[in-house]
């Protein structure tokens, strides 16, 4: 096939609604009467509801309606949790808080007022009798005893488990050296730009109801949703609009989704909640969480034996749809980029008064990559190597793949030794040590950290997934020629609408503006999982592309039958059926297709003038194919295929990341010289969007590694409850990055794609930091947990 | 008590009676429907629901309407003329400036500002003048590269 769009920097067709304010996000749809909803959340990270007066609520000016917990337990079914672990303690997770508050931002009560302003003021008029009960908010003392969160549960672990393969205690046994290291990783905000929001709006008399939710899985939600309110499945219609950013935060089902669905078939009015950036940082799943000691067993010439890593969870209160489930991601990833005989992951999953934690961008895999990396960097470290050094020493070679790691997985390929030499040449890597030497003796701090990591991406095969692992896609080619994209794949950035119209045009030989993807509608668009997991391209676009394949044979037919050819005598090239392709192209010259774009009369659609042509493009067979005049026998009618692709295997990518740092003596300010990246996502299908995503990938892992925190105090109050105190980097925070990308292809899917999507949050805070410990080794420091503060810096220097 | 407003938004003249509490961002969404600007934090501090007030870039979620009463106000659906995007539209669609786009229109009324200001802003100058804008989504690099290319295409006009 020749690619015209696939492989090139293809400008987005999203984009120009969305540059001129034109796109519509959930809160830009207005329905007239609309109802909205505010909610009574709690201040006490954990107490008994004793009583909640709502009458002064009630009859404040324009509000219609006021629920509480014990309004909805029997009304509303609990929020999911789909982890199944063995021995998974699951609390009763409601809607609405009934009889006790476990986190700050638990919601209470349901306010429904004619507009958003008198929603607002009746919360403070909502009067909730508490009794505070012990708070619970540190992990390890959630582990070890002290008052028990929920009632029913003996305790506060959630579940144990551990996991690798290798003898793990023969490899500490015959290790020469080991190290061990004590690791955070912070909780962390996803901070979509876009909070979430809802619209629900519900006809009585067809008894259909339609959610517009801000979601990353519509379809997922809608099956979720209608188990959750009891409406049949195919009455429930889940539209996700423009979506403005998810980050993992919208890969869930939250309370409010079904709430606001329950409360408009109530009302019989459409009723809105638009989420609060207050509201997002206490309510929306927090990413990470977790802490850990890393233990490795290793030789004194570099080679790797074992790792062990045992780490407590913080899963927060409550489970949200894939909570437990986070912290095994961080088992399946924790042989890194190498060869490692043995593994084992111990977990300690505990609750805490806290909200949820789940996936964010990488979900689980980056505190993987972190430890794995930081590991290696202490074993570099401990024999004196340089840490590029210890990383070739245990990379398995390309000629390795498929490559079974201790953590049970089959890496699909891969060239790790390619990645980190073209990074380290675009740095010039021995100059740079020679410098860094220099200014060392000058009295200055610089610092070089070097990643390689590898990710689990595309996920997944359904045996590893708790709701299926394929994705959907129907093609379908109208009667004027239009080629309509239905993905199961539902984005919120990642632009796939560009990149799945770059398939479908350079495989049916059209031109891109005839290709429309039409996503986020289970009305309209067949079932699907969604998009996250860096799932979108490698297993949402081979379906699109199977789809076009599978359309392609029954066209193909059409047009043998047409021409009257023998089916082997009929080729297909850049858009068209030819009889004798060589010959043909030159005799007919350009074909026009035989409806002209926007020229289709009104009422009729013309005849085909197949006669006497030895080539058709695909749009007069897409016409004949509905006209079914011409069609052989025994040919449905209509030109339309659906595809669910299924991977047998999860894809792979990989890349190095090299980031340059220089710290100021005076103020602990780090600032950065270089940061390269060499990312390898298999095939590309437009560099343009994979660049985006790596720089954006990148500098949320700045904010990780320098700025980024959720803090609670010890009474479980959210001190960083609003942008002020949460520190989102900002441009002025972000270095010049210099990208590049090695190219290995994935056996998994047909298109060679692998994921890119959270290469950079992966690849890139073990750089960073490595790079930061790096340039403070003069002062003996070897580890540094994240966010690393001008202010730690600035301690260390003063200090020592 | 509602009040009574005059202002011209994108050039066209409005009145209307709103309550004195309410955001101009919420008037100009809510009762223009022009919803291109956002709102992403409440706060001012994310930069979403940027907006021109008389020529000034202002954060729209923390003016009241009523304190742009007279005022011109300019937002994202009004800087295209005549069809023909402007500079820093152009710059964010070429150098793929946007992902999920919410935080785009603030962040090209800002943009747009900055270049009335500085109209060949260095590297430093871009950072520093957006950094009242929050984006999640691409990191800033092709953010700062749009600007440039803006600056660029102005200049040539």
């Amino acid at each position: 096939m020749t690619e015209k769009y696939v492989g090139k920097r293809v400008k987005r067709t999203e984009d120009p609604r969305l540059i001129r304010g034109l796109a519509h996000y959930v809160d830009d749809i207005s329905l007239p009467n609309t109802l909205h909803v505010a909610f009574v959340r709690s201040y006490y990270a954990h107490a008994k509801i004793n009583s909640i007066d709502t009458s002064a609520a009630l009859a404040a000016p324009g509000v219609v309606a006021v629920y509480t917990g014990k309004d909805v337990a029997d009304k509303v079914g609990p929020v999911p949790c789909a982890g199944a672990l063995p021995d998974l303690k699951v609390p009763d997770h409601r809607v609405l808080a009934k009889d006790k508050v476990y986190f700050v931002g638990h919601p209470v009560v349901a306010i429904v007022a004619k507009n958003r302003y008198a929603a607002q003021d009746a919360v403070d008029l909502v009067v909730v009798d508490y009794e505070e009960l012990p708070v619970v908010t540190d992990v390890e003392a959630a582990a070890a005893g002290g008052p028990v969160i929920h009632d029913g549960f003996s305790d506060n672990i959630a579940y144990r488990l551990t996991s690798g393969e290798g003898d793990i205690d023969a490899a500490f046994a015959a290790a020469e050296r080991t190290v061990k290291q004590r690791v955070l990783h912070r909780r962390l905000a996803p901070i979509a730009m876009e909070p979430r929001g809802v619209l629900a709006r519900y006809f009585p008399g067809e008894e259909e109801l339609t959610i517009w939710s801000s979601t990353q899985i519509p379809h997922l939600m809608r099956t979720q949703v209608a188990l959750m309110i009891g409406i049949p499945e195919n009455k429930l219609r889940v539209i996700t609009p423009e979506v403005g950013g998810g980050f993992g935060s919208k890969l869930n089902v939250y309370s409010e989704e079904a709430l606001l669905g329950w409360i408009s078939m109530q009302l019989g009015k459409p009723v809105k909640w638009i989420e609060t950036r207050r509201e997002n940082i206490q309510a929306t799943i927090h990413g990470r969480g977790q802490v850990g000691d890393v233990e490795v067993a290793f030789k004194n010439d570099g080679t790797l034996l074992g790792l062990r890593y045992s780490v407590f969870a913080d899963m927060g209160a409550y489970h949200q749809l894939l909570t437990p489930a986070i912290p095994t991601l961080t088992g399946l990833m924790l042989s890194g980029a190498y060869k490692i005989p043995a593994i084992q992951m111990n977990i300690t999953a505990c609750f805490t008064n806290k909200m949820a934690t789940d996936a964010y961008r990488g979900a689980g895999r980056p505190e993987a990559t972190y430890i794995v990396e930081r590991a290696l960097d202490l074993v570099a470290a401990d024999l004196g190597v340089d840490p590029a050094e210890v990383r070739r020493k245990n990379f398995p070679a390309a000629d390795e793949f498929p490559f079974h790691t201790a953590t049970g997985l089959d890496y699909d390929s891969g060239d790790y030794e390619a990645a980190l030499n073209k990074a380290q040449h675009i740095v010039d890597y021995a100059a740079l040590r020679e410098e860094q030497k220099k200014a060392r003796d000058e009295g200055r701090l610089i610092g070089i950290g070097v990643s390689t990591y590898v990710e689990i991406c595309a996920l997944g095969p359904s045996q590893a997934m708790p709701a299926g692992g394929w994705e959907s896609a129907t093609v379908r080619i109208e009667p004027t020629g239009k080629v309509t994209v239905l993905t199961g794949a539902s984005p919120h950035g990642q632009g796939q609408e560009t990149s799945f119209a770059q398939i479908a045009a350079d495989e049916l030989g059209v031109n891109i503006n005839d290709v429309t993807v039409i996503h986020g509608d289970t009305g309209v668009v067949q079932y699907g999982i969604g998009t996250f997991g860096s799932r979108a391209t490698a297993v949402g676009g081979t379906a699109v592309y199977v789809a076009i394949q599978k359309l392609k044979e029954k066209a193909h037919k059409i047009a043998t039958h047409m021409l009257q050819a023998d089916a082997s005598r009929v080729s297909f090239e850049g858009g068209k059926y030819s009889r004798e392709a060589a010959v043909a192209a030159s005799a007919t010259g350009t074909s026009e297709p035989v409806v002209p774009v926007g020229e289709a009369p009104a009422g009729a659609l013309p005849e085909p003038q197949t006669e006497g042509k030895s080539s058709l493009t695909i749009q007069d067979i897409a016409l004949a194919a509905h006209l079914a005049k011409e069609l052989p026998p025994d040919t449905e009618p209509g030109l339309s295929a659906t595809y669910f692709f299924e991977p047998k295997n999860f894809t792979f990518p990989f890349g190095t990341h090299i980031c340059v740092v220089e710290i100021d003596r005076d103020t602990g300010d780090i600032k950065f010289l270089r940061y390269v990246a060499v990312d390898d996502c298999g095939k590309v299908i437009n560099p343009l969007l994979v660049d985006g995503q790596v720089h954006g990938g990148i500098v949320q892992s700045i904010g990780q590694a320098m700025y980024e925190e959720v803090v609670y105090d010890e009474q479980g109050q959210l001190i960083t409850g609003t942008l002020m105190d949460y520190a989102v980097p900002r441009a002025s925070h972000v270095p010049n990055f210099e990208l590049d990308r090695t190219e290995t292809p994935s056996p998994v899917n047909p298109l060679g794609v692998k994921g890119v999507g959270e290469a950079g949050t992966i690849g890139a805070t073990p750089a960073i930091v490595g790079a930061i410990v790096d340039a403070l080794a003069p002062f003996g420091v070897k580890h540094l947990d994240m966010p690393i503060k001008p202010e730690n810096v600035w301690r260390i220097i003063s200090h020592g | 008590m509602k009040k009574a407003i005059n202002l011209n938004v994108n050039g066209v003249s409005h009145t209307d009676e709103v309550e004195p509490r309410m955001l101009l961002v919420h008037y100009l969404r809510d009762v223009l429907d022009l919803t291109g600007t956002h709102v992403g934090c409440e706060t001012s501090l994310c930069g979403a629901c940027t907006v021109m007030l008389d020529g000034q870039a202002v954060k729209s979620c923390t003016v009241f309407a009523v304190q742009a009463d007279g005022a011109t106000v300019t937002t994202i659906e009004g800087l295209a003329k005549n069809g023909e995007l402007h500079p820093v539209q152009e710059g964010f669609w070429e150098k793929h400036g946007l992902q999920c786009g919410y935080c785009t229109p603030g962040m090209i009324v800002t943009a747009a500002q900055l270049l009335d200001r500085n109209p060949d802003p260095s590297r430093e100058e871009i950072c520093h003048g957006l950094e009242g804008n929050l984006c999640r989504c691409t990191g800033y690099q092709h953010i700062i590269e749009a600007v440039q290319y803006a600056a660029k295409k102005a200049g040539q006009r």
